[in-house]
């Protein structure tokens, strides 16, 4: 866990993926579930946001 | 000097045309021979893709030209992102999408294992599992339509022998409880095949090594199964995973041609509904914004698809 935060402080590409994955995976899942509406609304930014992270962080350093 | 083609082509360059190529500098030479593809990539791909992003913040209706355009911010997407209606078709695409791969992965991972294994006419048996896979989605449309037809039906014919009701005493596509069901099972008849081919071939690079160790070491069949097969063929099946996500995210053809969206909207698909806003009610600009949510969306599940991709290759 210790080297999870650590890559994320050194800004290393492994952990930001995750992360990335992480929200993009949020975002879908917000997008179909079927329990509440504002997940629904808020879900697109989300994506959105891990969408672009997992750009930006793909060209980080290993 | 030597007859090779590089020469002839050096000797039938005109002089003129020599004189300038002399001049530019290998990039510059790379450069112009990528240049068409670039533009080709810029003018089909990128373009239109900017130009929607563009529409997406107008109210802009594509058989009304002449209408003044008004910008109208982000009221289209806050719009479709507060819709219940779409909501339920997201909800529709899920069910669509969460059946559709359960069951192609349990089928699929199923199949594969069992032609994995050496047996008389193995080979026939792959090729015939496969063929649904490489039939047109308007074609297998039309014939499981007929199939699920409740008086002449086969599909129907089979579910009454084995349960005793009446074949004509239920209808799987006019049925709202049955219809999201039937969509799945054409679905996964199709495309089983194909989850069945990534498994094998993640099945077939286990080396055999690794189980004849297992064998030394006493390893129950069923503990080689859970702890080698499964988790080296777990990165294959979550490419299949992700790869028939992205796909059935996208459906359209199949469910068109077997429901068209129906009975009401029960099986209207997110890109079936976006075709109607787009070309029935003519919504170009509100159709731009909901094209570009489920854009945005297939576009960061094919960002995870590329990096599970990767770590398949580096195994």
């Amino acid at each position: 866990m210790s080297n999870f935060f650590n890559g994320l402080m050194r800004l290393r590409r492994g952990p930001w993926e995750m992360v990335a994955t992480i929200l993009i995976g949020l975002g879908v899942f917000m997008l179909m579930q079927p329990f509440v509406l504002w997940a629904y609304t808020y879900s697109f930014i989300i994506t959105l946001i891990g969408t672009v992270m997992f750009i930006i962080v793909s060209h980080f350093k290993e | 000097m030597s007859d090779s083609p590089a020469s002839r082509a050096a000797a039938a360059t005109p002089p003129s045309v020599a004189r300038k190529i002399r001049g530019l500098s290998d990039r510059a030479i790379a450069w112009i021979f990528v240049a068409p593809t670039i533009f080709l990539l810029l003018a089909i791909n990128i373009f239109p893709l900017i130009w929607t992003i563009n529409l997406s913040f107008t109210n802009f209706k594509a058989n009304s030209p002449n209408r003044e355009v008004v910008n109208v911010g982000f009221r289209n997407y806050q719009r479709i992102l507060t819709d219940s209606d779409i909501w339920l078709n997201m909800q529709a695409t899920a069910h669509f999408l969460f059946w559709t791969i359960f069951f192609q992965v349990i089928i699929g991972f199923t199949l594969a294992y069992l032609i994995n294994k050496k047996f008389k006419g193995n080979d026939l048996w792959t090729t015939i599992i496969v063929l649904p896979m490489m039939l047109s989605p308007a074609v297998v449309g039309n014939f499981w339509k007929f199939l699920y037809q409740p008086q002449i039906g086969l599909f129907n014919y089979i579910i009454a022998f084995f349960t005793g009701k009446d074949p004509s005493s239920f209808e799987m596509l006019g049925s709202v409880s049955l219809a999201p069901w039937s969509i799945v099972i054409v679905d996964t008849w199709m495309w089983t095949p194909f989850v069945m081919l990534i498994c094998l071939a993640g099945l077939r690079s286990i080396p055999d090594y690794i189980y004849e160790a297992a064998e030394v070491d006493r390893a129950s069949k069923l503990r080689q199964f859970f702890t080698i097969t499964i988790p080296m063929v777990l990165p294959f099946l979550m490419l299949a995973v992700l790869f028939r996500g992205i796909e059935n995210f996208k459906m359209f053809d199949l469910v068109v041609q077997l429901t068209g969206g129906g009975p009401g909207s029960t099986t209207e698909l997110t890109s079936i509904n976006l075709k109607r806003e787009a070309f029935e009610k003519w919504r170009t600009g509100y159709a731009s914004a909901y094209a570009i949510i489920l854009f945005v969306t297939v576009f960061g599940l094919a960002s995870i698809y590329v990096k599970a991709l990767n770590k398949v290759k580096e195994r």
